[in-house]
């Protein structure tokens, strides 16, 4: 199983994720992270989801769920570069995915964060 | 469509008198119902519709039905592009029985296989009708589509800020498109806030503002704010009393008041120079 | 028509792949094709988690009024939905994620059909026809 690498710049987690998330994936990002976060004084995360093309309902929660584990470390979660597609699918499904932030790139993500790294 | 094969004896009839029948035919179409069409085309259109039809009737050949409905409905695209009306391509298929009824009159031993033949023809015209109408309605349905499309712009004005002004009545499919074009913009402009302008919109009822909110939340999906500006005051009313609360989404009266309230949170303000 | 085992999740995006390569060459929009692989994300994990595994069919055909699209059979022999109308009511506005994700998948989706006996089964099949 592949697992998706979380990068360190700062006092910043960036996520990117670029493959086709298969659940226990997402899993164990999520466990991946509640490690790095607890291990490290990173304020803030970033996951880049411009390369993914399909998110249902269970990813959908997975990434919610980031948000509250980030939260739990006094960390902030901003999800960017969301597809059009996968926007207007998310909304019909009714998800609305509050609980995290959202921006248009990494650039704008970084802004909501407060700033720099 | 039942062909009745096994005419053979109305088929080599058909056969034997072609040249006379489809003259005839000719004829008769044009004067009933040849729409714009000159008398050229009608007779190369019929020449070639003629040995389909006989095929399918001396039921020798199976491929024949196929090729005669796939002739038909050209027939009836043809002349639904030069606005003849669909009672006239019908007739021009019908005429073919009085063509064959002036000759086969007086044999009597044709007259069983002329009943079947006529039921036949009488198929044929019906299903020039409905292809017709299946025509029609394509090209309704792709003008539908362009209107649609016409009345979606959406408009940058101002670094970071977009506008989606709505003309005409949200419903789904306008939504969609509505939704489709304004992200679309949000990612081209690298925009972080879209003013929904809905004084084009006629009626705003409980299903309108459903769809506004799919709108407003399909664009903070991609981390944009939405201001929703053009409510006038005879649908306040109707808003208010429906009960419906646009929530944490600002509204405001105008464009105007829109974009300055835009430009507020974007840190920017408007003053003289 | 493919046929596609799923047993686990690794089949669930399997089956994803499928309907998306089987989308794409349908003619759908990027929008609709988005929508019908999420729907069918949706009810592969459902057949998987719900109905203990099962198997899904994809195939790339027309509507009765001849728009090409895609249609996807799921089947499982679990044990069925007993209340068929509690598990499809949700409104889209809840998305709390108790619900089984079929309304979700319904809305995505322009035909939705739906079998299902307590003790023998589930069978899905959706279809999304491009405009």
């Amino acid at each position: 199983m592949e697992r998706v690498p979380i990068m360190k710049i700062g006092q910043i987690l960036f996520v990117s994720i670029q493959i086709d998330l298969q659940d226990d994936t997402v899993l164990q990002l999520q466990e991946d992270l509640a490690e790095k976060l607890a291990a490290s004084k990173a304020r803030g995360v970033i996951i880049d989801i411009t390369a993914v093309e399909i998110v249902d309902s269970f990813i959908g929660r997975m990434l919610t769920m980031i948000g509250s584990i980030s939260k739990l470390f006094d960390a902030d979660t901003v999800l960017v570069g969301m597809r059009p597609a996968v926007a207007i699918t998310l909304t019909e499904l009714g998800l609305t995915l509050s609980g995290v932030r959202t921006a248009l790139n990494t650039e704008k993500g970084l802004r909501l964060l407060g700033g720099s790294v | 469509m039942d062909i009745d094969s096994n005419q053979d004896r109305m088929a080599a009839f058909l056969r034997d008198n072609q040249e006379k029948i489809l003259a005839r035919w000719g004829e008769l179409a044009l004067s009933s119902g040849g729409g714009r069409s000159s008398f050229s085309e009608i007779r190369s259109e019929l020449s070639d519709l003629y040995p389909l039809i006989v095929r399918a009737m001396s039921g020798a050949d199976e491929s024949a039905a196929g090729e005669l409905k796939a002739a038909l409905a050209e027939l009836s695209r043809s002349r639904a592009r030069t606005g003849a009306t669909p009672g006239e391509t019908a007739l021009s298929v019908f005429t073919l029985k009085d063509a064959v009824y002036e000759l086969v009159a007086d044999q009597a031993d044709l007259t069983a296989e002329y009943l079947t033949f006529s039921r036949m023809i009488d198929d044929l015209g019906l299903h020039t009708f409905e292809t017709y109408a299946a025509a029609r309605e394509q090209i309704i349905a792709d003008q539908a589509e362009s209107m649609l499309e016409l009345s979606t712009p959406v408009v940058r004005l101002w670094d970071g800020i977009i506008a989606v002004p709505l003309v005409g009545t949200l419903d789904s499919a306008r939504t969609q498109l509505v939704m489709e074009k304004m992200l679309e913009a949000l990612v081209a402009n690298g925009a972080d806030h879209a003013v929904i302008d809905i004084t084009g919109v006629p009626t705003v009822d409980t299903e309108v503002a459903q769809h506004l909110l799919k709108t407003v939340m399909a664009a903070r999906l991609l981390g944009a704010e939405c201001t929703i500006c053009g409510i006038r005051p005879q649908i306040a009313h109707t808003i208010v009393s429906l009960g419906i609360e646009f929530g944490d989404i600002a509204t405001k009266a105008t464009l105007a008041d829109a974009l300055a309230h835009a430009l507020n949170r974007a840190g920017l303000r408007v003053g003289p120079a | 028509m493919d046929e596609l085992p799923i047993k686990s999740g690794d089949d669930v995006v399997r089956v994803r792949q499928c309907v998306r390569t089987a989308a794409a060459g349908s003619g759908l929009s990027l929008v609709d094709q988005t929508k019908v692989v999420t729907a069918a994300s949706e009810l592969a994990r459902n057949a998987l988690i719900h109905g203990g595994g099962g198997l899904a069919q994809v195939e790339v055909t027309a509507s009765a009024n001849g728009r090409p699209g895609v249609r996807v059979t799921f089947s499982d022999s679990g044990p069925g939905i007993p209340d068929v109308d509690v598990a499809m009511t949700d409104g889209w506005t809840t998305g709390s994620g108790l619900g089984l994700g079929l309304s979700g998948a319904r809305r995505l989706v322009d035909d939705f059909e739906l079998t299902s006996e307590p003790g023998s089964g589930t069978t899905i099949v959706v279809c999304k026809w491009s405009r």
